[in-house]
């Protein structure tokens, strides 16, 4: 295993950092079910970690986890070296964490601008009074933040449809539009739920290169959970893969594909 | 043809977030508050006054409270018209107990009490939801007018059960009771009701109206993201009720003159939301909308048919006017569940591109 402080250099030459959250003994249980068993494993700086596995082997529950909106039954989250108290999800947004989700969860109501405006929130903190003076502090927090965010509606090549409402756009566009409400809260740690799901080839294309140019320019450290092997083999730096609530396989993406237990368990055994 | 936004270029963010973007819109807005300041004055009738302009604001005002509750953070409340009896007879207890107290603030002040007693009725709303969230906020709106009627001292003991507006001077003029002119009562709600639109603009398209909208669209994504649900609603509800609760003090200073515990019954709680929903729900301006329909139909019909000479009886023009009311209802549901103010959003849309199609 590898030392928690140093880090690692990958093969494309990117400098990997010490260990960023770690997951210690996670154990999930729904009444009689459990859902996960004993998980461990790390997240390092300014890696894309995936977390792979066939369905109903505990991916989704594992990112509720991250992201508080589950609390484990037993072992615990650790956040830069610290155990991390049981938080209500949105305390844990103001961490640092932010994430998508694999049912889009889109502001419909709202345009494009006013999604990623939200996901500046947690860098918003004028007052009421000052809101509804528009005066003062809440107006200058307003040009900031819309600066900030127009950053990243360039990024992610959205300037067209800005003041569109989300509820008119296309799927595709929606899921970029959900990455780019995740990245407006500048997170130290970004979670994918399936970010490609239900994308044709060239939007998947797209897709991957976001995620890439996510975390090559702004180093944000990146976990997703993905279907198609093919991308998380490409994307990313370690995988974990879970089968039935249990860890089966964790290392770079050849160990993985060279794992017995993973290859029994995509492409079922001899009894 | 007038309608084209083309040569307005924006060149910071300032701008582009202004409040009229486009500036025949502004042009437009400085007409009707020209009117609604120095031109209605001076031409209205004492019957327009009491019949038209002072309940439409009054009205539009309340939706606006409810429209931040039900219409932004998505919170359907069917108490408006008991959180307006808050206002209403917490002013009262006001200018009794302190008769030197200038009546506008009064009037503010008295919205604070209402949203203390709009928070505590909204905490059921951090566990439920949509139907269940109405049928507990019904729950206030039959308990509080049940306790306007048993609370003696509410009323001040007074034989009717009634409460009276006394006689409220501000500056030396008259501002409240039976002597007060309608022209002072209508600038004193103009005022008032301009300076919460304004203050309602401005809460709706900042942090706090997305953290609302949020919470309206999708809630478990609202706190995945850093939003404090809890928060988020009892700010709306505090907000809402405060709107409402000065909403109901002008209903019943600068317009009723007197009130009774069933005027805040559940017609009124309907009325509102019948407002909002047809003026266009998370929209300000929907509310005037609304207001200008609902109070101005009645109007229209008790005075159509007398021009025509037809002869139509006070009843049938009662009963014709609850059943256009309702049909408009379901029509807007059906065909436009945002209502006039998204009707005139899209006519604003194809005039900017008038006479071409795309």
């Amino acid at each position: 295993m590898m030392d928690a402080s140093a880090g690692y250099v990958t093969e494309d030459g990117r400098q990997i950092g010490g260990v960023l959250m770690e997951m210690k003994n996670i154990t999930l249980r729904f009444g009689g079910v459990v859902a996960i068993k004993d998980i461990s494993f790390d997240i390092r700086e300014g890696e894309i970690r995936a977390i792979i596995g066939p369905n109903g082997a505990g991916k989704s529950s594992m990112l509720n986890i991250i992201s508080g909106f589950y609390t484990p039954s037993e072992g615990g989250v650790w956040y830069k070296g610290a155990p991390r108290p049981p938080m209500r999800p949105y305390e844990v947004a103001r961490m640092g964490v932010a994430r998508t989700f694999q049912n889009i969860a889109l502001f419909e109501g709202m345009t494009v601008l006013d999604n990623v405006m939200t996901g500046r929130l947690t860098h918003m903190h004028s007052g009421i009074a000052s809101q509804a003076l528009w005066w003062g502090k809440a107006r200058a927090e307003e040009v900031a933040n819309r600066e900030k965010v127009e950053e990243i509606i360039d990024f992610l090549e959205i300037q067209a449809i800005r003041k569109t409402p989300v509820g008119r756009l296309p799927y595709g566009l929606k899921k970029r539009v959900e990455l780019a409400r995740a990245l407006a809260a500048e997170p130290s740690i970004l979670l994918l739920d399936e970010p490609m799901a239900g994308m044709n080839v060239e939007e998947k294309e797209d897709m991957s290169r976001f995620i890439l140019d996510v975390n090559d320019e702004f180093g944000t450290t990146i976990a997703l959970i993905e279907h198609d092997m093919g991308v998380v083999m490409d994307l990313s730096d370690r995988v974990v893969v879970m089968d039935y609530g249990k860890k089966i396989g964790d290392g770079t993406p050849d160990e993985v594909r060279n794992n017995q237990d993973v290859i029994d368990a995509y492409l079922g055994v001899q009894h | 043809m007038f309608y084209r936004t083309s040569g307005q270029f924006k060149t910071s963010y300032t701008a582009d977030m202004a409040l009229f973007p486009v500036r025949q819109d502004a042009i437009l807005l400085a007409v009707i508050l020209a009117f609604a300041w120095v031109i209605l004055p001076l031409t209205a009738s004492e019957f327009a006054f009491q019949t038209l302009l002072i309940p439409i604001l009054i009205y539009s005002l309340a939706a606006m409270g409810l429209n931040i509750l039900t219409g932004y953070a998505g919170q359907l409340s069917l108490g408006t018209a008991a959180f307006m009896g808050v206002g209403a007879y917490a002013c009262y207890k006001l200018v009794t107990i302190m008769p030197w107290m200038n009546p506008v603030v009064a009037i503010l002040m008295s919205g604070v009490f209402s949203a203390g007693v709009g928070v505590a009725f909204g905490i059921p709303s951090l566990r439920i939801k949509g139907f269940y969230l109405a049928i507990a906020t019904l729950a206030a709106q039959f308990f509080l007018v049940w306790l306007f009627e048993k609370w003696a001292w509410l009323y001040n003991y007074n034989a009717s059960g009634a409460i009276q507006v006394p006689t409220l001077e501000m500056f030396g003029v008259t501002v409240a009771g039976p002597t007060a002119s309608s022209h002072v009562q209508y600038y004193v709600v103009l005022g008032i009701v301009t300076l919460m639109t304004i203050l309602c603009i401005n809460l709706t398209r900042g942090t706090l109206g997305r953290t609302w909208k949020a919470t309206r669209d999708m809630d478990i994504a609202a706190e995945l993201i850093g939003i404090n649900l809890m928060k988020s609603k009892l700010t709306a509800f505090a907000i809402s009720s405060y709107i409402v609760g000065v909403a109901g003090a002008l209903f019943v200073f600068m317009w009723r003159g007197a009130a009774e515990p069933n005027l805040f019954d559940i017609p009124l709680s309907f009325r509102i939301l019948f407002i909002a929903i047809i003026g266009g729900l998370g929209s300000v301006l929907g509310n005037y909308l609304g207001a200008i329909l609902i109070v101005g139909l009645p109007v229209i019909l008790n005075t159509l048919p007398e021009t025509f000479g037809l002869p139509i009886s006070s009843a049938t023009v009662e009963h014709l006017n609850i059943m256009i009311v309702g049909a408009l209802i379901v029509f807007f549901l059906i065909i436009e569940p945002h209502g006039l103010a998204r009707l005139w959003a899209l006519i604003r849309e194809k005039l900017v591109i008038w006479p071409f199609p795309h």
